[in-house]
């Protein structure tokens, strides 16, 4: 079954078309990136999902609920962690997951939501001593501590020193262990591509692309550019097909191609061949990063 | 439904943890007014205000515990509202199961069991300390009045923090309008020749009916439970106070239901508006 089941999903203010007709399906268990600039739609979007906004069109279902009505019993299945740290900087760490355990039905052993975030050793700690970091653990910690089939998480580490945001990453793979739905937004492309089993690119309000991190945009497709460096002598044996990729003021030879492997067999062949060095030998397919910013025209 | 009451009593243990914790606010509610007692009775003395027919405390202890309600309910729960909005705490519960009216209950039911604490203490130092007297007789209109009292003036602060823009102007806005209307509502002055236009003004305002219906229960030289629509000068009663009180406490109530928000509003506006001026932008390319 869909976890989540979106069809013309449209949600204007006034002229605005903020979500402009969104067509989206996460399946159950997986880990799903929603991808964009700052005022693409993705948050609005996601509000919608979560209940916290009403549509102005289209279908949605999530979990077998109209987030719209879905209500109490709706809102027992999910989990929803917001970009924003929200919480009560005179209680203690243990008190409030215990007192959002209260609120679930099914709910997950306070100790063991505390375990998983890494803070056992703040479990007695006042909030306002927490770190940056560790608020951000603790808003986790509630997103979850009502044991949801789906999480939302919104941009889970805008923000973050390096080592926070890799460890924020392990947290959010142990939830997938979990077997969890997940679907957050970022603007990482790194973050989609560590975390996410499928992508969605969302720009002016309409989903421009979707698919696997690696296939994304037509990732696959694109072409490999091969490049090294090659001295005066060797310049005039260069292959036919390396030719006319040469720089002849730099020595620099570029080679796009779709079949890299056959095209670097070949070069390197031929370089031990002739006895030389491929010199800064390098191959590139196109980043995810490279292919969002063609996605969302912020190329330039 | 047991639940449902399980949840409240949660709630408004969350709360009142939350309020305990915070000095200011527990200063302000409980230790004012009890230092404004301590001030009044040493300044004028313990003795019989000969126009009103009643001792410095006995104006000043209830006169001081209804200001210590109104700061318990009006004023914290206007404020804090306002700041958890800002803070995106209201935003988080409304993700949650737990139903929006049980969060707000939550919140008022904290702040009444808070306010009756108040009163509790004010109470008890002026009957132990300066000999007001609790009379048997009229304590359950006196503690109608303060169900009536606290209630109304709870609603009265969540139609505040439904109408202002954030949690800094909050403050100001408690502030300005409740220190002024105790001023014109017997709270602080104890005389019987106010100006006519200031009697009038007070009476507008549900706070002088509050401090008049809870102060009366304490005055020995009225008579009857209370429980009369309105007393000739010799009589207690509460009715047209408490008609006053309710008045207000259900015109608060729907204008706040009507126009309360639960997410951050500078921050939403500030996103609308930076959206529009993106897609302006895009338009003149």
């Amino acid at each position: 079954m869909d976890a989540i089941r979106v069809r013309g999903l449209s949600k204007h203010y006034g002229d605005l078309r903020a979500v402009d007709g969104i067509d989206l399906t996460v399946e159950e268990g997986e880990v799903f990136a929603l991808l964009g600039p700052n005022g693409a739609g993705k948050s609005t979007s996601v509000e919608i999902l979560e209940g916290h906004r009403i549509r102005t069109g289209g279908e949605v279902d999530v979990l077998g609920f109209d987030p719209a009505t879905g209500g109490r019993a709706f809102r027992e299945r999910i989990g929803i962690v917001l970009q924003q740290t929200a919480l009560e900087r005179e209680l203690e760490v243990a008190e409030v997951i215990a007192t959002y355990a209260g609120l679930y039905p099914r709910r997950r052993d306070v100790d063991e939501v505390i375990h998983i975030v890494g803070l056992e050793e703040k479990r007695a700690a006042r909030i306002k001593t927490l770190s940056g970091g560790q608020q951000r653990r603790l808003e986790l910690a509630l997103g979850i501590i009502g044991d949801p089939d789906l999480i939302f998480l919104d941009e889970p580490t805008t923000g973050f020193d390096p080592s926070a945001r890799r460890q924020a990453w392990e947290l959010i793979d142990n939830l997938r262990a979990l077997g969890k739905t997940i679907l957050l937004t970022t603007h990482y492309m790194d973050e989609a591509q560590n975390l996410a089993d499928r992508v969605a690119v969302i720009a002016s309000g309409q989903i421009v692309a979707e698919g696997t991190p690696e296939s994304i945009g037509g990732r696959a497709d694109h072409e490999t550019t091969i490049s090294f460096l090659v001295d005066g002598e060797s310049r005039d044996r260069l292959p036919a097909e390396a030719r006319p990729g040469l720089d002849q003021a730099t020595g620099i030879v570029t080679v796009r191609t779709q079949n890299p492997t056959a095209v670097l067999n070949r070069l390197t062949g031929w370089a031990v061949e002739q006895g030389i060095e491929l010199e800064a030998l390098s191959v590139e397919r196109p980043s995810l990063e490279d292919i969002y910013l063609q996605l969302t025209g912020e190329g330039g | 439904m047991p639940r449902d009451l399980d949840l409240l009593v949660q709630q408004i243990k969350y709360q009142n943890k939350i309020f305990w914790r915070s000095p200011v606010s527990a200063f302000f509610t409980i230790v004012f007014p009890l230092m404004f007692l301590v001030l009044f009775t040493a300044l004028f003395g313990n003795d019989e205000i000969a126009a009103l027919g009643v001792t410095t405390a006995q104006f000043y202890a209830p006169a001081l515990a209804v200001f210590g309600v109104a700061s318990a309910t009006y004023t914290n729960l206007s404020i804090t509202t306002a700041i958890s909005r800002d803070q995106g705490i209201l935003k988080k519960v409304r993700g949650t199961p737990l139903p929006p009216w049980l969060y707000i209950a939550g919140r008022v039911g904290s702040a009444v069991w808070i306010a009756l604490i108040a009163v509790v203490i004010m109470m008890t130092v002026g009957s132990v300390v300066y000999g007001v007297e609790i009379r048997g007789s009229t304590l359950a209109a006196a503690a109608l009045t303060f169900l009536v009292g606290a209630a109304t003036f709870a609603a009265v602060g969540l139609m505040v923090a439904a109408l202002v823009p954030n949690g800094d102007s909050a403050p100001a806005v408690a502030q300005a309008t409740l220190l002024p209307i105790a001023f014109v509502s017997d709270v602080f002055i104890a005389t019987d020749d106010t100006p006519t236009w200031m009697e009038a003004l007070g009476n507008i305002f549900p706070l002088k009916h509050f401090v008049a219906a809870f102060g009366d229960a304490f005055n020995p030289s009225l008579s009857g439970s209370g429980f009369a629509w309105s007393g000739s000068d010799s009589e207690y009663a509460i009715g047209l106070h408490l008609a006053v009180m309710l008045a207000w406490g259900v015109g608060g109530a729907i204008i706040a239901v009507r126009y309360f928000k639960w997410e951050p509003q500078g921050h939403r506006r500030s996103t609308r508006r930076a959206r529009r001026g993106r897609v302006s932008a895009e338009a003149q390319k």
